[in-house]
């Protein structure tokens, strides 16, 4: 599956619409997902994770950054998550069933706070753009 | 045999009541078609489906759309009920049809974000589980005859 230029600029043109609301958005997404798939879970046996955590509002954050840094070198999201994926593959290792659920989670924060941002076509480029994002994340796993 | 608390099912009826069927069958199968293209090989006597806006306006989308989120109506009335409820549809699409049951699972999916698009705020985390639980029951039974 390849970015093709339209989709890196209507990627592009969503973060750049969301602007400072990622951090929000990255709270609200995980949030969605324990719900959603309470299964997803697991991975945070150490957070708090009921409403308004503040642990969880400070991981979304984490995961907003790097949603917007794979935006911003949209070019080479192997080369900008490097470290990232070295960091999944040896020490977190969330199944890549996982990266899914998030991203089905982050599509359904955008579609319900931007409705109008989120035409089929911009819904396509940006559901193409969290797969890769997730396929990067576990490329070491093996 | 699936449990739906008293709190899930006001949550699938609240929001069902407002769904207008045919615009959000028609949107829900038009981004299926658009997100994941593989899924236009089931439609090729549809016409044209060469880009996201001939999708989005081919009639024979729309009326497709319709019909099958009319369907999913029925699901929901009888939730109690579901596998016998579907079992001459699974049948059709696994005999007739010949379709993957991995699609019933990209439309649920598809559903739940043209939903969260229509209700905004009030698609709560909430909704949204009780919704993707519903999804998945139903592409289930939708896959229950399957052999």
């Amino acid at each position: 599956m390849v970015l093709s230029a339209s989709d890196k600029a209507n990627v592009k043109g969503v973060f750049g619409k969301i602007g400072g609301q990622a951090e929000e958005y990255g709270a609200e997404t995980l949030e969605r997902m324990f719900a959603t798939y309470p299964q997803t879970k697991t991975y945070f046996p150490h957070f708090d994770l009921g409403k308004g955590s503040a642990q969880v509002k400070g991981h979304g954050k984490k995961v907003a950054a790097a949603l917007v840094e794979a935006a911003n070198h949209i070019d080479d999201i192997a080369g900008a998550l490097s470290k990232l994926s070295d960091l999944h593959a040896q020490k977190l290792r969330v199944d890549p069933v996982n990266f899914k659920l998030l991203g089905q989670c982050f599509l359904v924060v955008v579609a319900s706070h931007n409705p109008a941002l989120l035409t089929p076509e911009v819904h396509a480029s940006l559901d193409k753009f969290l797969c890769a994002v997730g396929t990067v994340l576990t490329a070491k796993y093996r | 045999m699936v449990h739906w608390s008293a709190e899930e099912k006001q949550l699938i009826a609240g929001v069902w009541g407002k769904v207008n069927v045919e615009e959000c069958g028609a949107e829900a199968l038009a981004r299926l078609l658009i997100v994941y293209p593989w899924t236009q090989r089931f439609f090729s006597n549809f016409g044209n489906l060469s880009s996201p806006t001939a999708i989005t306006g081919n009639p024979k989308v729309r009326a497709h759309g319709k019909k099958v989120l009319t369907s999913f109506g029925d699901a929901i009335k009888n939730l109690d009920n579901l596998k016998v409820t579907y079992s001459k549809l699974s049948e059709l699409h696994c005999d007739k049809l010949h379709v993957d049951p991995e699609n019933f699972r990209l439309l649920g999916d598809i559903l739940i974000i043209v939903l969260a698009a229509h209700f905004t705020k009030d698609f709560t985390p909430a909704c949204q589980a009780t919704w993707q639980k519903l999804v998945g029951v139903v592409a289930h039974a939708l896959a229950h005859k399957y052999h």
